[in-house]
């Protein structure tokens, strides 16, 4: 129980007639990067907005932290929502501090940490600019700022990345990253499959408001392969046998299909006997396959 | 409690510091000074005198005609008289007055002022007047005794019997002034809570915001924050106000009045100002100004903000926005009937709505209204202050999280009801 910063058990919310979220089940390990994945209109935003307690659930337990999730919860959960965006006429640093303390911050906590943020980012002379006066990635920065400004221990991000140049991107995953070396719990939801890749170790897949798959990125590749292998050899041709069917060629490089996984040691004998191997390795898929998959069979 | 207190204070500081707040409290006074006191100085400015010349044929009317304050009547040859008409620019003359049997004519280079031609119209229909009278063979003294003029004092018997001075005029342009207050209040700052709430959904600010506080927390920071900027404004209001109008009385108007006329009716001014009391319970006034000037706002504003939350944009609002400024609009034009007749079941029952009770009973109060009446309309109003804020958290809630799609009136009904 306590491995877990959030579990959701058979969360239902309807908008009307609509099913938004379908007895979903959730469990989000302590200290993980956790991918939200899904097809658009899945169901992700309303769950993360379940979680931070903007709209509730019909029915359903929510547990933070091993507790009932609650109201006071909100000052340790970082949100950064799709929908973003700053009020634009006030100045940065008063912003910054005004949404700090309206996560429960006092004045001198807010004001500490803000500069602290401010300086690590290097953008302490923007503190009396107006909003209006940034660019759009220099307000994505400040958005930054406020969703982790309060030392959140479960932190939400809503396509993080969206927004970004490649230069400012990579400084924000570097700060993701670091905070989650610190213990922080990260939730996030992109439809960019390569930063998933990356950076998540657990998935949760979402797929018409029902929680398709779910658990740590290994686990799941390993479920989802389909004994196929790379390999490199000097000279050229393998050919289909009764062991294994070529599925890719490059060069001096195949994908195979081996029909039976354990026989793989026989099969790499055979080969040894004409040929020579650079390289062999399983070719587990990659998340996007598996997301591509998954939706289909659905 | 301590959030809201975050938010009441955010909201009231943006708007103070706002180069709009500054403008309009500096020209608002400055406005109602000069309406007070633009007519009275330029009415003090026409000292001139002007001269009228008259064509000496026509004498027998004519010369009946008095010099009045600022006009002098001279005669001129007739050859002189139309010389004048090609000339006018190198004479003395403003214009000439010219007489054809019954028609007259008044002859000038420039747009002849109104108070010339109706004084010397006056000055005509009494002189033809009394000739007719004479050829009738009625005596104008016997005229003139007969010529009575009545002063009717009014009197209200209060509740101890005693009974006291009314003053109609200055009753009904207390309750005129005090009725339009709260009707701009209400416009003014609901409408402003309306255009924050609908800011912060297209900044898209607004997701940020309630994953720290509650929407109802959010929306009512904003109103009395709000509040407070229009209590501040209207202060300065009256501080300057007052302030200019009495440098401006100083330096423009004392040099140029009849200072005896002067010294005389400021003293009556004054002394009614000092009677006020004895007939207009002007505590309970300002009370009860106070609780509708704030009530009503604050009903009418958390309606202006679910409006601001159910629309993306501002030109969006016109079709919510149509039926919470009729009631509004209907008390506006209703201030001068309900004047004529203060006690009339019109007038009753609009000061029982809560959605015209802050306008109307401001108007009544002033002329005294049963104090049951003024208590039921209070209470009435609390409550659907209450209930309205109620409804209005459910559709801004919602509301605030809707993009993209034009919501109807079906769909505010929807969202009143979608669990939270």
């Amino acid at each position: 129980m306590d491995n877990y910063i959030f579990q959701g058990k058979d969360i239902v919310k309807k908008f009307g007639n609509y099913i938004a979220l379908d007895n979903v089940n959730i469990s989000v390990p302590k200290g993980s990067i956790f991918g939200l994945l899904g097809p658009n209109g899945a169901g992700k935003t309303t769950l993360m907005r379940i979680i931070n307690q903007i709209t509730a659930p019909d029915s359903g337990t929510l547990i933070f932290d091993g507790s009932k999730l609650e109201r006071k919860h909100i000052s340790k959960i970082g949100y950064l929502p799709e929908e973003r965006g700053l009020y634009k006429k006030m100045k940065v640093g008063e912003q910054v501090l005004y949404l700090a303390q309206l996560k429960g911050m006092s004045y001198i906590d807010a004001l500490n940490k803000s500069k602290y943020w401010f300086e690590k980012l290097n953008i302490i002379n923007w503190w009396d600019k107006k909003i209006e006066s940034l660019s759009k990635g220099m307000a994505q920065k400040i958005q930054f700022i406020v969703t982790v400004v309060h030392e959140p221990i479960l932190l939400i991000f809503d396509e993080p990345f969206s927004g970004f140049d490649p230069i400012n991107a990579s400084i924000i995953r570097q700060e993701i990253l670091e905070l989650s070396k610190k213990g922080t719990t990260i939730i996030f939801s992109t439809h960019r499959m390569e930063s998933v890749e990356e950076i998540c170790n657990h998935i949760a897949l979402i797929n018409n408001s029902k929680t398709i798959l779910q658990g740590s990125i290994q686990n799941i590749k390993e479920k989802y392969t389909k004994n196929d292998y790379e390999i490199m050899v000097k000279k050229g041709d393998l050919k289909n046998n009764e062991s294994f069917t070529v599925k890719n060629k490059e060069k001096n490089k195949y994908l195979i299909s081996i029909h039976q996984e354990e026989k793989y040691k026989s099969i790499l004998s055979n080969i040894l006997q004409e040929n020579e191997i650079v390289a062999f390795n399983k070719k587990y898929p990659t998340v996007e396959e598996i997301f591509i998959n998954a939706v289909k069979n659905e | 409690m301590n959030k809201i207190w975050l938010i009441i204070k955010r909201e009231y500081l943006v708007r103070v510091r706002k180069k709009s707040f500054l403008v309009m409290t500096i020209l608002g006074p400055l406005l109602l000074a000069s309406i007070m006191i633009i007519p009275t100085y330029l009415a003090n400015q026409n000292q001139e005198k002007r001269i009228i010349a008259i064509s000496y044929e026509n004498s027998d009317i004519t010369n009946q005609l008095i010099d009045s304050e600022y006009i002098n009547f001279s005669f001129v040859p007739k050859l002189e008289a139309e010389n004048l008409k090609t000339d006018f620019f190198d004479s003395k003359f403003y214009a000439l007055l010219e007489c054809n049997n019954d028609t007259f004519f008044l002859t000038s280079n420039q747009q002849i002022s109104i108070n010339v031609k109706s004084e010397i119209e006056s000055q005509l229909a009494k002189i033809l007047e009394h000739h007719k009278l004479k050829e009738a063979g009625i005596d104008l003294k016997v005229l003139e005794n007969a010529k009575t003029t009545i002063k009717l004092s009014t009197k209200i018997i209060n509740e101890k019997g005693m009974s006291s001075n009314s003053k109609t005029e200055i009753i009904m342009g207390i309750g005129f002034v005090s009725g339009v207050l709260v009707y701009m209040f209400i416009f003014m700052y609901g409408t402003m809570v309306m255009r924050g709430v609908i800011e912060e959904k297209t900044n898209r600010v607004i997701e940020v915001i309630i994953s720290s506080v509650k929407p109802f927390q959010l929306m009512i920071g904003k109103i009395f924050g709000v509040a407070l900027v229009g209590l501040t404004q209207f202060i300065l209001w009256i501080i300057l106000t007052i302030i200019i109008s009495s440098l401006a009385e100083v330096l423009f108007l004392n040099n140029n009045f009849n200072s005896d006329l002067n010294a005389q009716q400021s003293s009556v001014i004054l002394s009614e100002i000092s009677n006020i009391n004895q007939y207009l319970n002007l505590e309970a006034i300002f009370f009860s100004f106070l609780f509708y000037f704030i009530v009503g706002y604050l009903m009418y504003s958390a309606l202006f903000s679910s409006i601001g939350s159910a629309v993306d944009a501002e030109a969006d609002t016109q079709q919510f926005i149509l039926p919470i400024t009729i009631p509004l609009i209907i008390s506006f034009i209703l201030i001068q009937p309900i004047m004529e007749n203060p006690d009339g079941p019109l007038a009753f029952w609009m000061s029982m709505i809560p959605f015209t009770s802050p306008i109307i009973m401001m108007v009544r109060i002033p002329f005294g209204v049963n104090s049951w009446e003024i208590i039921c309309s209070m209470i009435i109003l609390i409550f659907s202050f209450i209930f309205f804020t109620w409804i209005a958290s459910k559709i801004y809630r919602v509301g605030i999280l809707m993009y993209g799609k034009k919501a109807t009136f079906k769909d505010l009904y929807k969202w009143i009801n979608y669990k939270e």
